[in-house]
């Protein structure tokens, strides 16, 4: 049986604490929220800490509040099957909610949080391995070698950031709240990214990240599409949430954010641009798509080939930017023409 | 034997197990599926990965299913766990262990009671489910062996059976215990 | 005999175990705990290949609480496989590792923890050796030896055999059709890892209980690798969580769980991870074939050649009853008057290929079914008509001399073409796309037919394949004991059904002991679809001599004659004086007071039928299944993602002794198809399995399988327990064809190649809008050159051999 390292374990009651904790517990300190993604990579080795700092008992972390009108703040741990579930988040902000409601499976969303999964570690097929697999193949820069496996000219580890809800946090205009015990910041979710497998977060290892807070929804539209192989369980091979803001069928602002194709979540700015002024016709989209697809990177590195998430970039683009449009037929359920 | 200086740190903890209250000094790290296993001796859970990545080792926590696997039992204190041992009431069977050992929804029997938890917890929320409401509760366990088909008839009879609207009885139950 | 004067079989009745299954009681390996017992781990190479130059294992037994530590030189020097021509394992290399994964060094300590952080202290110095992971790395490199035995450097095994004269059949048919698939290799994924605990007892006796299908085997490997008396070794096999074949050989936990139990004396129980299950593997070939069929305008088919290359890995396992496999089933479906095979199976550093599922058929199966789709395009038949027109002839032998008894597989095909819809879906070749935007609709058809039981053991012997004793109790209650063991196919309730149809008592009166040698009789293993035919004729002999000893009692008792007694309803008696009838339970007394103790034996060794010429031991069986299956399906154009939505498989079981059980097997096999046609690979990189996890070996979800329909055509075979032929297989055949031309008649692309991606549809797409030939599949062959064939006349069209003529009968 796989098992977990040993460790030992705090479970403060107060954010005030768990910082504390986690400012006490040093270099070997990690925080666990859900543990959906933290334990299995324990069991496997990609992480040894020698302290966790348990957040489940913080109560003041959980919850939704707020409303469309004026923002809505996210408690950081609260579980994903309540984002996915929520009815505020479903009719004003329906790309969360369905993002949240596409990680993994139902299980996993009852256990694992919003924050935990904006925070996921980023995802390799040279990484997410047991131990006696990456000893095989030789260890990776991202934990025990010094060399990437994937690109192995590479000065920088290209795992892949594979949260379903980061893309469209970014693409919402999300902002994150930071507590440590030295103080607390709340900064845009763009800023808390960074491209580099390893170091992929700019948060800091003794901060905690609190609160998502959302901006008001009024007048936004939001959507996510997510490429995987299977409808449950899977990681996204690619994410696609854009968000846009419709004035008399013409778009004033949008956001298109690329995930699982980078590091971290990859605006595609220069789509996003060629959308504002313009009506969803089928040939704007279908330029905007083209645009879209130029940021995407992919490597051979998670599931599905390289090329060909590239090349579905443009064409999920196309699609998230069809259903806003009214133009995107339902697919699955359609009655057949002949 | 004596470990040596790296005794893992142990915690007493207090378990809310299928209704008793469980207690076992255990080592923090040890996951829920281990204690049930290995201390509680409840080796109905069972386990395919350990890694989240098949709900083989799913029970329920006040209600809802997580992961066995990847659940510390030091975060479960005071909630009401549930295992497949704790389905049945007074010798009992639940109806959706009546209508799954009928209907052959069991062929290994590995992943089914992971399958019977989140169907109990599937039909507590939505009494009579649709076939596609069943689908998409069950989309967190994998079976091997059954193709799913008579797993989701067997979902649909027990809540049937159980919202009173009881099909005809089937040939097999002439058999049940 | 009628369905309506049965009272057991043909009913939907619970297995007898699923109480226990679904309450949690059921005790699989890894639920066992024995007092003091110890928790063990096993090392393995992280190397593909590479000589052992020297092993350490002095840190690793400091550690505190390890109790034993060994490596190869702490077990006799026997190499074993299940195989007798293959005898190429070691439970622990002693000088060399052949694949990642290989077994080096095991410990035994207080808790699996402590056993594996031993397992990382011990220290081995390996001199790495190029490694061959693929055919043409492992033909192109025959200065490299992964073994030093077989047909030629890296060939494990080489065969051709000729039956008739194939160049003159593709003379005389008006379309020839070659073409070239590949069926990448999968895995069993049962859900349970697998687990053993042993048990070497003071009294120096060995009992070890085990996830596997094979105890028998098991029993004999292990005298044999551990150089003790069988006489003194016990092999259990606890309820197994899923098996498809991937727990049929001796592996190497189980050999070293024993030895560490003899030497430290205590309990031992070892259980894999899900990576080590991966390894442990043997499971579906990667197998490229060449395919050359003839055909007449009317769609007969008048010879056909088939090559195969297996890519075999590491060891022998099952691997060459998996070659001739390849080639042996193929005649079984439609009329093949002319055969020829050839089929090489190539040693490569991964891990060892065996039985999964189909073993070695669904490979030449996907071949055929695909060619025969193209031919009927080609020729503007209907592809469902051109197979009706082909089935085989029913009590004939086939080109390769395999005696074939009933055959349902002409109502199967009508029954799936009816429930489909097939005359209003399918609309012709070349018809206009069905569907709206970027998402076509589909129809595809393919059949198969499958073997219930080997006709052969794997070792050469004449006792039966099957045993079954049978007790009955003065309470009325009947023990079975039988080797046989449930894998969740249902073989202890079979062994409960047909006893107790024969005896008039309820399913629920016997109780069945299964899987245990040192009280069953004999039965070889839950492989190729044998347990039900063998196991229910032994059971039903064994019913049928209790009988006839009761009906003796009673007919003393109540001073008729013995003929006219029944035995139904829990009673014996005479049936227009029913009154007077007894209770089983009297009848049982009556029987012991005159005959003694009431214990019966039933045998079942197989008809033999073997073909007269070397090789001609694979492929008889007592009689085949035949399934036909209508797939319906979406392809979205842009993406090349397929959606299915309907399966319809119609199959010939003979007879269903539980339809609720053979529609379990149906459904099942299904699944399995359904995912090796569109998702599971067991692929390797950089030396290593790619995705050995249960995340990215993808095995579908409720949400990728479709509504599946089952059909159960009965033919009442003679060879079967009350008509029955196997289910457990066959179903999965037709499948992954019928996908694939469900995928054509959509987009209308050619996917020659499993599993079937949407990045390869996509691919095939593109293709096809450029104007190029719309196929995806294999470009090349490997350069390989086959041996003469052995030359064989075509049996083809011959009646067939005496049926029900079988040993112990």
């Amino acid at each position: 049986m796989m098992r977990l390292p040993p460790f030992l374990y705090v479970s403060p009651r107060t954010v005030a604490e768990a910082a504390k904790a986690v400012a006490e517990a040093g270099p070997g300190g990690m925080l666990v929220a859900g543990g959906t993604d933290l334990y299995p990579n324990m069991k496997r080795r990609q992480f040894e800490p020698t302290t966790l700092v348990g957040l489940a008992a913080v109560r003041e972390l959980r919850g939704v509040r707020g409303s469309a009108r004026e923002g809505v703040t996210l408690g950081a741990t609260t579980i994903l099957s309540a984002v996915a579930t929520h009815p505020d988040l479903l009719r004003h902000y329906p790309a969360l909610a369905t993002a949240a409601g596409l990680v993994s499976s139902p299980q996993l969303r009852n256990m694992g949080t919003l924050g935990g999964n904006v925070c996921v570690d980023t995802r390799c097929n040279y990484y997410n391995q047991p131990y006696p697999w990456r000893k095989a193949v030789g260890f990776c820069m991202k934990k025990d070698g010094d060399i990437c496996l994937v690109a192995p000219g590479s000065r920088r580890c290209w795992a892949v950031s594979s949260s379903d809800t980061a893309p469209v946090l970014w693409s919402l205009g999300a902002r994150v709240r930071l507590v440590s015990a030295s103080g607390e910041r709340t900064i845009p979710i763009d800023a808390l990214f960074r491209d580099d497998g390893i170091e992929y977060l700019a948060k800091r290892p003794d901060e905690i990240l609190t609160e998502i807070v959302l901006p008001p929804a009024e007048g936004w539209a939001s959507t996510y599409l997510k490429l995987r192989r299977r409808g449950s369980f899977d990681f996204p091979e690619l994410g696609v949430a854009v968000a846009l803001r419709l004035e008399d069928a013409t778009v004033a602002q949008a956001r298109i954010v690329l995930g699982a194709v980078a590091s971290q979540p990859r605006p595609a700015t220069k789509a996003a641009r060629a959308l504002v002024g313009q009506r969803l016709t089928p040939d704007v989209i279908a330029h905007v798509a083209d645009l879209a697809a130029g940021p995407a990177r992919p490597l051979d590195n998670t599931d599905f080939t390289h090329p060909y998430r590239k090349k579905m970039t443009r064409v999920f683009v196309a699609r998230a930017l069809g259903r806003l449009a009214g133009l995107e037929r339902a697919g699955r359920d359609e009655e057949e023409l002949a | 034997m004596n470990r040596g200086p790296d005794e893992p740190m142990k915690a007493r903890i207090e378990l809310t197990v299928n209704g008793e209250r469980r207690e076992a000094l255990v080592p923090v790290h040890k996951t829920l599926l281990e204690v049930l296993r290995e201390d509680l001796d409840l080796t109905g859970t069972k386990h395919g990965c350990e890694l989240g990545e098949c709900g083989t080792c799913t029970v329920l926590v006040d209600g809802e299913p997580v992961l066995s696997c990847l659940a510390l039992p030091a975060e479960l204190e005071g909630r009401e766990i549930l295992t497949v041992e704790g389905l049945a009431q007074g010798g009992r069977l639940h109806p959706l262990q009546r209508a799954f050992a009928e209907l052959g929804a069991a062929q290994c029997g590995y992943c089914t009671p992971g399958i019977l938890l989140v169907a109990r917890a599937l039909l507590e929320a939505t009494p009579v489910p649709t076939r596609e409401q069943v689908r998409v509760a069950l989309a967190g366990n994998i079976c091997r062996c059954t193709g799913y088909t008579k797993i989701l008839d067997a979902v649909e009879l027990a809540a049937l059976r159980m919202a009173g609207r009881t099909p005809v009885a089937t040939a097999a139950a002439g058999s049940a215990r | 005999m009628n369905k309506h004067e049965f009272s057991v079989i043909g009913q939907p009745l619970p297995k007898i175990d699923a109480w226990a299954k679904v309450t949690g009681e059921t005790r699989y390996a890894d639920d066992l705990v024995l007092p003091r017992m110890a928790h063990a781990r096993l090392l393995r190479s992280p190397h593909a290949h590479a000589r052992i130059a020297a092993i350490d294992t002095s840190r690793a037994a400091a550690l505190p609480g390890v109790y034993a530590v060994i490596t190869g030189a702490d077990l006799p020097p026997v190499k074993f496989g299940i195989l007798p021509v293959s005898q190429d394992e070691e439970a622990l290399c002693r000088e060399k590792v052949r694949m990642v994964g290989d077994a080096v060094a095991a410990v035994a300590a207080l808790d699996e923890e402590t056993a594996e952080r031993a397992c990382e202290l011990v220290e081995v110095t390996y001199e790495p050796l190029p490694a061959l992971m693929s055919i043409e790395e492992s033909l192109a490199h025959p200065e490299v030896r992964i073994h030093e035995y077989g047909d030629g450097p890296n060939v494990h095994k080489s065969v051709a055999l000729q039956f008739g004269d194939v160049e003159a059949a593709f003379a005389a048919a008006d379309l020839v059709r070659e073409d070239v698939f590949f069926y990448e290799g999968n895995t069993h994924l049962p859900l349970e890892q697998h687990a053993a605990v042993a048990h070497w007892g003071p009294d120096d006796k060995l009992t070890l209980w085990s996830s596997t299908q094979t105890p028998h085997y098991v029993h004999r490997l292990l005298a044999k690798i551990l150089a003790v008396p069988a006489a003194h070794v016990r092999v259990i096999a606890a309820p197994v969580g899923g098996g498809f074949g991937g727990k049929l050989d001796p592996f190497a936990h189980e050999i070293a769980a024993c030895q560490l139990s003899r030497l430290c004396g205590r309990p031992v129980k070892i259980a894999l991870t899900r990576e080590e299950v991966f390894y442990v593997h043997r499971g579906r070939h990667p197998v490229l074939m060449w395919l050359k069929t003839g055909f007449t305008r009317a769609g007969d088919i008048t010879g056909s050649h088939l090559r195969t290359w297996l890519d075999g890995g590491a060891y022998g396992s099952y691997g060459v009853a998996s070659t001739f496999y390849t080639g042996a089933i193929n005649p079984v479906t439609y009329k093949m008057p002319v055969y020829k095979f050839e089929g090489a199976r190539i040693f490569t550093n991964k891990p060892p290929c065996g039985p999964k599922r189909g073993h070695g058929t669904p490979q030449p199966r996907f071949a055929l079914e695909c060619q025969i789709d193209r031919a009927a395009e080609q020729l503007g038949l209907d592809p469902a008509d051109l197979r009706r027109r082909i089935v085989a002839e029913p009590y004939t032998k086939t080109a390769n001399h395999l005696t074939v008894t009933t055959i349902g597989l002409g109502e199967c095909l009508d029954r799936v073409v009816e429930a489909s819809g097939w005359r209003e879906k399918w609309r012709g070749w070349n018809a206009p796309p069905r569907g709206r935007g970027p998402v076509r609709r589909g129809v595809g058809i393919a059949c198969s037919s499958y073997m219930t039981g080997a006709g052969s053991a794997v070792y050469w012997n004449n006792m039966p394949h099957s045993g079954v004793v049978l007790r009955a109790d003065r309470g009325g209650g009947v023990a079975i004991l039988c080797g046989a063991t449930d894998i969740g196919q249902g073989s202890d309730s079979i062994l409960a059904y047909l006893p107790a149809e024969v005896l008039g008592i309820d399913p629920k009166d016997v109780r069945v002991h299964p899987a245990d040698t040192d009280l069953t009789p004999v039965d070889l293993g839950s492989y190729s679809s044998r347990v039900t035919l063998m196991c229910g004729v032994a059971a039903i002999q064994a019913a049928t001599r209790l009988r006839e000893v009761l009906f003796q009692a009673v007919a003393a008792k109540l001073e008729v004659d013995p003929s006219r007694l029944v035995a139904r309803d829990r009673k014996v008696g005479v049936p227009d004086d029913w009154d007077r009838a007894l209770t089983f339970a009297q009848a049982v007394e009556l029987g012991e007071a005159m005959h003694g103790v009431l214990a019966f034996a039933g045998s079942y060794a197989p008809p033999k039928r073997a073909g007269k010429y070397k090789g001609g031991g694979v492929g008889p069986s007592p009689c085949y299944s035949y399934s036909a299956c209508v797939v319906e399906l979406s392809v979205d154009e842009d993406t090349g993602m397929v959606e299915l939505h309907d399966v319809w498989l119609a199959h010939d079981v003979g007879r269903a002794l539980n339809p609720l059980l053979v529609e379990g097997q149906v459904e099942g096999s299904v699944y399995m198809g359904i995912g090796e046609a569109l998702m599971e690979e067991q692929v390797f990189r950089k030396h290593v399995h790619k995705t050995p996890s249960m995340l990215e070996y993808k095995s579908p979800t409720t949400l990728e399988t479709p509504a599946i329909h089952t059909i159960l055509v009965e033919t009442d075979d003679p060879e079967g327990p009350f008509g029955a032929k196997e289910a457990g297989q066959g179903p999965l055949l037709p499948v992954m064809p019928a996908i694939a031309n469900a995928i054509y008649d959509a987009v209308g692309v050619r996917i020659d190649e499993v599993p079937i991606t949407s990045e390869k549809v996509l691919r095939a797409l593109d293709l096809k809008r450029q104007g190029k030939p719309a196929r995806v599949g294999p470009e090349k062959l490997p350069l390989f050159t086959f041996k003469t064939p052995l030359v064989v006349e075509s049996a083809f069209g011959q009646p067939a051999d005496a049926i029900t003529r079988r040993p112990f009968a």
